[in-house]
């Protein structure tokens, strides 16, 4: 914790770094000079020989990604940062662009030169008005000062920047979700192949990269991949933003290198749980990845040690649960978003998610059965690698991850009617448990007709 | 049987009051339209104007869909009908292309709407840390009618949001999309009073909220917020 110097975060005490004159002082647009001297192919060579992989989720090696843009075409390249973050827990991208817009301007200005392209959108979040806003003008600024817009720093090279706003939809997160929606149509995912690097955005080859990707980027030109490397672990380089949240003392975004252990990023950096209380579950990267246990905390938060045990590293969104917390709420919660958010284009997701909702929604309120148990399992392994898209994997793991780790509770819930956890109950449930002294299980002995059908509506 | 009376209404708490993104919107069909629809043209000329600048920053016309029924929105504080044909027009395709579009994304209000859409986060990182109490509690303040539609006074639209991508300041909740951190229920009411007085207090970041419509111009493309700042309050980074 004491050596490591934040990289990404540099600036962020810095309340001028917002501005160009801040950004510029304090090395900004160095990394871009740099790249600019230097033939595109090189850029893209430093990037792959630095390691860096994406932060959006599926850890993509980017400078891979950035020399599949084929150059033959006779089509125009395009670049898209994608600054959608709607993972649930995940809140860098949002303090990464309030504090340091530039930073990720430069690192796409960078990206642009390295795939020639001409053309550059960031696919902001409808609800992001504000980080927005931020961007709107530090782009604003750097057309200004030269650093958009044509014959760059003199270089002869020229790019156009264009902020898009979304309108509130998670699945526009998902790269050829985004495309469509840039487009103008539906956010609904195309089929891959062909790959966006082929055929993107107007089918045109197109880079998209997360928004802390991007931001690694000028650090990378300007200190050199070597020094990037040396950074976190062999196949995970570099320092990563931890975003915690939930039952921990000091919730924050976090940088550490790649490879710091959960233990140390929950009781040194954010501060421990709160009350004094114990980890009972907490996710890597956002609600998409399984649930790992207070057993996996000495695992250290990168790509391959996280995959080892049994969960993804996704966006390194840690949220935290304590032992007064219910998982299978979590888990419905988690469920829930994912029946709002599925798209509706294929089966297993639209009718899954709202089944697995409505299942997981009788147990914790106690009208659940056991056979519900390996139902619900089962609904999540037919979304999972069935489905057109990924959001449908993500919307089975916490249903398989908690049913695997905390199936005691479950079953708890099923045996007691209600849930164990739980200080309030709904109020129809806790007129019934009232007279059956907590069995909610009899209900047609309790309710009146015509009420049973009202609360079975309610939980169906 | 003895009768039950003492039990509350069912409490849509549990209920799904979110419905799935595929079936959002619900424009369409004859009985709806009379609710949905008001007479034409709501794009002013200005509007016209400031669409083709809209336009022109992409390579084709049709990806400024989203933000043109944005330009909608700020004028009439809502998405009618009307708005989507006029937009089709822009455009050169069909009414009902825009309306699959427009059907599609939330924060495009197809029914006539508060001029303050308070959204309140219950997923997990809030929910932890008391985001369902501060939703029912909005509730209560602000009465069954603002969920999905709008108050009496036309201030108020209620929202139970998804992860507004603040878990740090759980429990949130924005106006307008501009977001009020670690909010308690005293918090909530302050907020809610003071609109209600006129006068609209600041956000945690971004300043005080504009009306939808002015917020629906921003989001559109067209400039900034007001009374704002660029500068960040608060404690800088960690590491
Ligand atoms: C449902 C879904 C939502 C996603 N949301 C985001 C997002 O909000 N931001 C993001 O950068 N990537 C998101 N992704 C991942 C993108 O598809 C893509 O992999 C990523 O933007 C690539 O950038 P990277 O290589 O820099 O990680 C999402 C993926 C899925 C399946
Ligand atoms: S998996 Fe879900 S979100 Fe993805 S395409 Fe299918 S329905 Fe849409
Ligand atoms: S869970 Fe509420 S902002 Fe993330």
């Amino acid at each position: 914790m004491a050596e490591f110097e934040p990289v990404l975060t540099a600036r962020w005490g810095d309340p001028e770094a917002v501005t160009i004159d801040g950004y510029l002082r304090t090395g900004g647009y160095q990394g871009l000079r740099k790249a600019l001297r230097m033939a595109p192919e090189e850029v893209i060579e430093e990037v792959k020989s630095s390691g860096l992989r994406g932060r959006g989720g599926a850890g993509f090696p980017t400078g891979t990604k950035w020399s599949f843009i084929p150059q033959d075409t006779g089509k125009p390249v395009y670049v898209v940062a994608n600054f959608d973050e709607s993972e649930p827990g995940t809140f860098n991208n949002r303090e990464l662009v309030e504090r340091d817009p530039h930073q990720l301007i430069e690192g796409i200005v960078i990206c642009a030169y390295a795939v020639r392209a001409h053309t550059a959108f960031v696919y902001t979040r409808g609800e992001f008005v504000w980080p927005g806003t931020v961007l709107e003008r530090a782009v604003a600024e750097a057309y200004d000062r030269g650093f958009l817009g044509k014959d760059i720093l003199g270089s002869g090279f020229d790019l156009e920047l264009v902020v898009h706003r979304g309108a509130g939809a998670y699945i526009c997160g998902e790269e050829t979700a985004l495309l469509e929606s840039l487009e103008g149509y539906r956010g609904q995912p195309r089929l891959r192949p062909p790959f966006p690097a082929v055929e993107g955005l107007y089918r045109s080859p197109t880079v998209i990269n997360n928004v802390e990707t991007l931001s690694c980027v000028p650090h990378i030109l300007d200190r050199g991949a070597a020094w990037f490397a040396s950074i976190g672990t062999k196949t995970s380089t570099g320092p990563k933003i931890f975003s915690i949240s939930g039952k921990v003392n000091r919730p924050g975004n976090y940088e550490a290198p790649m490879g710091t252990t959960a233990r140390e990023l929950i009781e040194e950096y954010a501060g421990g749980v709160r009350e004094g209380r114990r980890v009972k579950a907490w996710t890597p990267g956002g609600s998409s990845t399984p649930f790992l246990t207070a057993d996996h905390l000495d695992t250290p938060m990168d790509f391959d040690s996280i995959t080892a045990a049994g969960s993804l590293l996704g966006t390194g969104a840690m949220i935290v649960l304590d032992e007064t917390d219910c998982v299978v709420d979590a888990t419905l919660r988690f469920t829930q978003f994912y029946a709002h958010e599925s798209c509706g284009k294929c089966t297993p997701c639209r009718e899954g998610t709202w089944w697995a909702a409505r299942v997981l929604r009788r147990v914790e309120h106690g009208l659940g059965r056991m056979e519900d148990l390996d139902l619900a399992f089962d609904i999540a392994d037919n979304m999972l690698f069935k489905s057109f898209c990924a959001l449908a994997d993500g919307a089975a793991s916490p249903i398989q991850s908690s049913l695997r780790f905390f199936r005691d509770e479950y079953e708890e819930h099923v045996r007691l009617g209600r849930c164990p956890l739980r200080a309030e109950e709904h109020p129809l449930l806790e007129a019934v448990s009232d007279r059956t002294g907590g069995a909610t299980g009899r209900l047609a002995q309790v309710l009146p007709e015509g009420r049973e059908v009202e609360l079975g509506e309610v939980l169906r | 049987m003895t009768d039950v009376a003492p039990l509350r209404p069912p409490a849509k708490a549990v209920a799904d009051r979110r419905l799935p993104r595929w079936q959002t919107g619900q424009v369409g069909g004859e009985a709806h339209l009379e609710a949905v629809d008001v007479p034409g043209p709501v794009l002013s000329e200005e509007s016209r104007r400031l669409a083709e600048r809209i336009m022109a920053r992409y390579p084709t016309r049709r990806s400024a869909l989203v933000p043109l029924l944005y330009l909608v929105q700020a004028e009439v504080g809502w998405v009618p009908r009307q708005g989507m044909r006029e937009v089709a027009e822009l455009l050169g395709i069909t009414t009902a292309e825009v309306e699959a579009v427009a059907t599609f994304y939330t924060m495009l209000k197809l029914r006539p709407c508060g001029k303050y859409v308070i959204s309140v986060c219950t997923n997990p990182s809030c929910a932890l840390l008391g985001g369902r109490q501060l939703f029912e509690r909005a509730r209560e303040l602000l009465g069954e009618e603002a969920e999905g539609g709008v108050t009496a006074d036309g201030l108020f639209t209620l929202e139970e949001e998804e992860c507004l991508a603040a878990c740090d300041k759980a429990p949130v909740l924005a106006v307008n999309y501009l977001y009020f951190d670690r909010v308690t229920e005293e918090r909530l009411e302050e907020i809610v009073e003071s609109i209600r007085a006129g006068r609209v207090p600041e956000a945690a970041r971004g300043g005080v909220p504009g009306e939808l419509r002015e917020v629906s111009r921003t989001l559109a493309g067209l400039g900034t917020l007001r009374d704002a700042s660029t500068a960040l309050p608060e404690e800088g980074a960690r590491g």
